[in-house]
């Protein structure tokens, strides 16, 4: 536990890859393989469901701490990270505990769950006393689910293969559905993420997926795509769907559906169990799921730009309704239907094929798409254009199409693992985002790197016009990210002087400021007072410029809907 | 009667016709320490500690109307009786004990409990009313032993000394900069300071204060090998300027209270933070406002909310003062005058 938390620290206290490199091989070099079993689950992003409710643990820190309920909250709110705050306001232990990572998870922490209150209160604050306090930090965040650190799976999959001395795509293989909430890490598929290469590996996968294969975004203008690029014809282009990446894998008569978080999702969509019919054993296909609605004639006809049919594809608020729901019932499954729309072929016949040319893929993909003859397995259609100013016209059909814009692949390019460029490239050309100018109403101190700074806030357009005398301000979004920490630290200081009302660690300010709201998708919402919810909001740019009469007003969302 | 009100001048006796650190010009100035927020240029008069004249002098003037008294001296002035008791925060630090008509009020400035060898250990005083400050006014601060910190200072400067790079450490220039050259060990390697913080060495050293022997940074080449061995202590305001060009690589730290929470460090950018305030922590002030036995106590600038509700709360008559002071663990003083380079 110490070594981890220390491993932690250091991850945390340094912005150099390379430090934070060799701070793990130092420690999966010196770590027992059950604990770095553990740590490698942590550090790729796993997090098990929370061990104790948080409602418990701050009843419990306020008890042993001694401190009034209110000034626990006060301290969480200058602090800004739970953990953080439990750990110093507790008295400060040295460390007495000999055990390791996996001994902490497993025998102390994972049987918390489901635990009562008094129990909680019994042992809690015993395992708490036997911690200094950087472990104690980590303690509390490991049983909130709350672990998060700067390291990206990329950098944990480059560690460990260095140290065992494979290739970074062997490691990241292996490590594919390693932080599923369905794997308990231990010493043995520690052993085997590390292991030398062996010539049976590929047949004992199981329902395995491939890692991800991930696109760069492309912010040129159209202009240089040709010396970029080459000829458009060189390339597969697709439109970028808003849905959820998926690999639907079929071997021994099994069917898997994974998310690109590579957690298992087949559960979640009950109408994909036929594809274990439409498939043969040892496929492998990559694609989007989407809600789809189709009032079209035909499929190609659903995918035509011109159409004048309402698109198929629904927006992702749809799906999201969807997978927020703990049971799916006949209701939802029928107003809310997903289909995939698949577009590349990892493995054919239990091959694996994703070191063939994308052209190549596709061909097959589109045979077995054919074969499998199932209406939720979709090809996504490929768009051809004159050229690149061609495709640039099309695109303008994306906000209609309810998708984000075009994806581009090389028609010879392999497929990668992650955001690798050295087998290909894919690109993600998207639109634009939506943009309005709003007004800040609301602030709140923001978490971690920002705690005790004013760095998350509401923002609000007029329910009127402007030679309307009676409009108000209507909150719409909330963002905390597009600022520069120089402008943060400038709206921080506005809003300190500006605070009309405290609710808590909210701050409602006197509307002074503007700002250029982006945001990719918009929805009609009726748990948003504005009737609207928008996707992926952020600040473009702070309107200094204008004042807050001129900020944008209900009517330019409601435009943009239409 | 309260002996002493805000006003927007600063904070004003009413029967002594005076000011305790006023932040606007005043006829009559009392000061508890040398800081920029608190010692201000513009007033006709000056009062202060004996001990703090030499950096007042260097700060705001040789030529000021200053007048000192040595801790524990008493003095006079309309009926009111004045005397300064140590405050523990930087060289010359005081606190203002204030006797009238029977009602004694302590105005402490900024003060710090542990005692640093750099200046006079803070003594409580008891008083009627007790005016504090509230900088770490929460109970998520609670500061380690210094030892502890020096010691972890020493042993970042020894790796870094391994690695061939040069440790540059940040903090303020009066009071904490003085506070590590003495506490950390000088036997690991050479020592070079900004032009900010050598000028304030020499007062400290010319006060009897020991520190050890550091090199004016400007007077080292940049391809001078000890630079690979060096801890350099320099103002955070050096910090990403060119002025850092000349140590190549380097390892780089911050020296504050704020450095006790992860997020404050992180926005910093450091490769470590190192928690060491020149100001009380929470059981710090606590125990302080304790011993004066107080049962009136006005809090100034910090945590003012919090901890008068957890003074009231605990029986006492606690108000807020509001004041313009500023934040010397971190950078954000007004006017922070700048001593002119003194000829060694």
């Amino acid at each position: 536990m110490k070594a981890f938390a220390e491993l932690y620290a250091e991850l945390d206290a340094t912005t150099s890859s390379n430090a934070k490199l060799a701070a793990m091989q130092t420690y999966f070099a010196q770590a027992a393989p059950q604990d770095a079993a553990w740590a490698v689950y942590f550090l790729s992003g796993g997090r098990p469901r929370q061990l104790v409710p948080v409602r418990i643990l701050r009843e419990l820190a306020v008890e042993v701490s001694g401190l009034q309920p209110w000034l626990f909250e006060e301290s969480y709110q200058s602090v800004g990270d739970l953990a953080e705050t439990i750990s110093l306001v507790l008295p400060e232990n040295s460390h007495s505990s000999e055990a390791g990572l996996a001994e902490w998870i497993e025998d102390k922490l994972l049987p918390l769950r489901g635990e009562t209150p008094e129990y909680l209160a019994r042992h809690l604050p015993a395992l708490w006393a036997q911690l200094d306090r950087p472990s104690l930090m980590l303690c509390i965040k490991l049983i909130t689910g709350s672990f998060r650190v700067g390291v990206s799976k990329l950098l944990v999959t480059r560690a460990l293969a260095s140290m065992a001395g494979l290739d970074s795509k062997r490691v990241a293989q292996r490590l594919v559905g390693y932080t599923d909430l369905s794997n308990r890490p231990n010493a043995t598929s520690y052993l085997k993420l590390i292991a030398p290469e062996s010539a049976d590996e590929h047949a004992q996968r199981g329902g395995q997926p491939y890692p991800f294969f991930l696109a760069h975004a492309l912010s040129q203008p159209v202009e240089e795509f040709e010396a970029l690029l080459g000829p458009a014809s060189n390339w597969q282009v697709e439109w970028k769907w808003d849905g959820i990446r998926a690999q639907v894998v079929k071997r021994e008569g099994r069917l898997w559906v994974w998310s690109r978080g590579e957690e298992l999702v087949t559960e979640r969509f009950p109408e994909f169990d036929t594809l274990v019919h439409a498939l043969p054993d040892g496929t492998v296909i990559d694609g989007e799921i989407v809600v789809w609605k189709s009032t079209h004639p035909s499929t190609e006809d659903a995918f035509d730009p011109q159409s004048s049919a309402p698109p198929a594809v629904q927006p992702f608020a749809l799906l999201q309704q969807r997978i927020g729901r703990k049971t799916l019932d006949k209701k939802i499954l029928e107003e809310v239907p997903v289909v995939v729309l698949a577009y590349d072929l990892l493995e054919w016949q239990g091959e694996d094929w994703r070191n063939r040319p994308q052209a190549e893929r596709r061909a097959q993909l589109e045979q077995v798409i054919a074969h499998g003859n199932n209406p939720v397995l979709l090809a996504s259609p490929i768009l051809t254009g004159s050229d690149w100013f061609d495709l640039a016209q099309q695109r303008e059909a994306s906000r209609r199409l309810g998708v984000e814009g075009m994806m581009l692949k090389a028609r010879d390019a392999l497929y990668g693992v992650g955001r690798t460029k050295d087998m290909g490239v894919w690109w993600k050309w998207k639109v634009d985002p939506f943009s309005v100018d709003a007004v800040l109403i609301y602030a709140q101190r923001g978490h971690g790197r920002r705690a005790s700074l004013y760095s998350d806030y509401t923002f609000a357009v007029w329910d009127g016009p402007p030679e309307s005398s009676q409009r108000a301000l209507v909150p719409f979004a909330k963002a905390y990210s597009g600022l520069t920490d120089e402008e943060m630290r400038q709206v921080d200081s506005i809003v300190r002087k500006t605070t009309v009302e405290k609710f808590g660690p909210v701050s409602s300010v006197k509307p002074s400021l503007v700002f250029e709201l982006g945001f990719e998708g918009i929805a009609l919402s009726r748990r948003h007072k504005s009737g609207i919810a928008v996707r992926f909001p952020r600040m473009l740019r702070w309107r200094q410029d204008k004042t807050v009469d001129e900020a944008d007003s209900l009517a330019t969302l409601q435009d943009l809907l239409a | 009667m309260d002996l002493v009100i805000a006003r927007p001048e600063g904070l004003y006796c009413p029967a002594g016709d005076f000011y305790i650190d006023p932040w606007r010009p005043v006829e009559r100035s009392v000061i508890t320490h040398a800081h920029g927020d608190h010692a201000r240029n513009g007033n006709q008069h000056y009062l202060a500690s004996s001990a703090s004249e030499g950096i007042l002098r260097a700060r705001l003037g040789q030529d000021i109307n200053l007048q000192t008294l040595a801790y524990g001296q008493r003095l006079t002035h309309h009926g009111v009786t004045l005397s300064f008791h140590p405050a523990g925060h930087v060289l010359g630090s005081a606190q203002v004990r204030l006797e009238y008509g029977g009602e004694v009020w302590v105005a402490s400035g900024d003060y710090k409990i542990e005692p640093d060898g750099t200046c006079a250990p803070f003594e409580p005083v008891r008083c009627h009313t007790f005016i504090t400050e509230s900088t770490f006014g929460l109970p998520i601060y609670r500061w380690q032993p210094q030892a502890q910190v020096f010691n972890e200072i020493n042993q970042w400067w020894q790796a870094n000394i391994a690695a061939g790079k040069a440790s540059v450490l940040f903090c303020y220039s009066f009071g904490k900069a003085q506070r590590i050259l003495h506490g950390i060990d000088a036997s690991l390697g050479p020592i070079l300071s900004h032009g900010a913080v050598e000028p304030l060495n020499r007062v400290y050293r010319e006060a009897g204060v020991y520190l050890p022997p550091t090199i004016y940074a400007g007077d080292v080449k940049k391809s001078d090998p000890i630079m690979r061995q060096a801890l350099v202590i320099a103002p955070p305001s050096a910090g990403g300027s060119t002025w850092m060009r000349r140590f190549g690589d380097y390892s780089d730290a911050f020296a504050s209270g704020w450095m006790r929470l992860r997020g404050t460090r992180r926005r910093r950018g450091v490769d470590r933070g190192f928690v060491l305030s020149d100001h009380a922590d929470w059981p710090g002030l606590l125990w302080a406002i304790e011993q004066t036995g107080a049962e009136r106590v006005m809090v100034t600038h910090g945590s003012i909310g919090v901890l008068v509700r957890h003074l009231r709360e605990q029986g006492l008559d606690a108000q807020g003062f509001n004041t313009e002071y500023g934040d010397d663990e971190e950078e954000n003083i007004g006017a922070e005058p700048v001593i002119a380079e003194v000829q060694a």
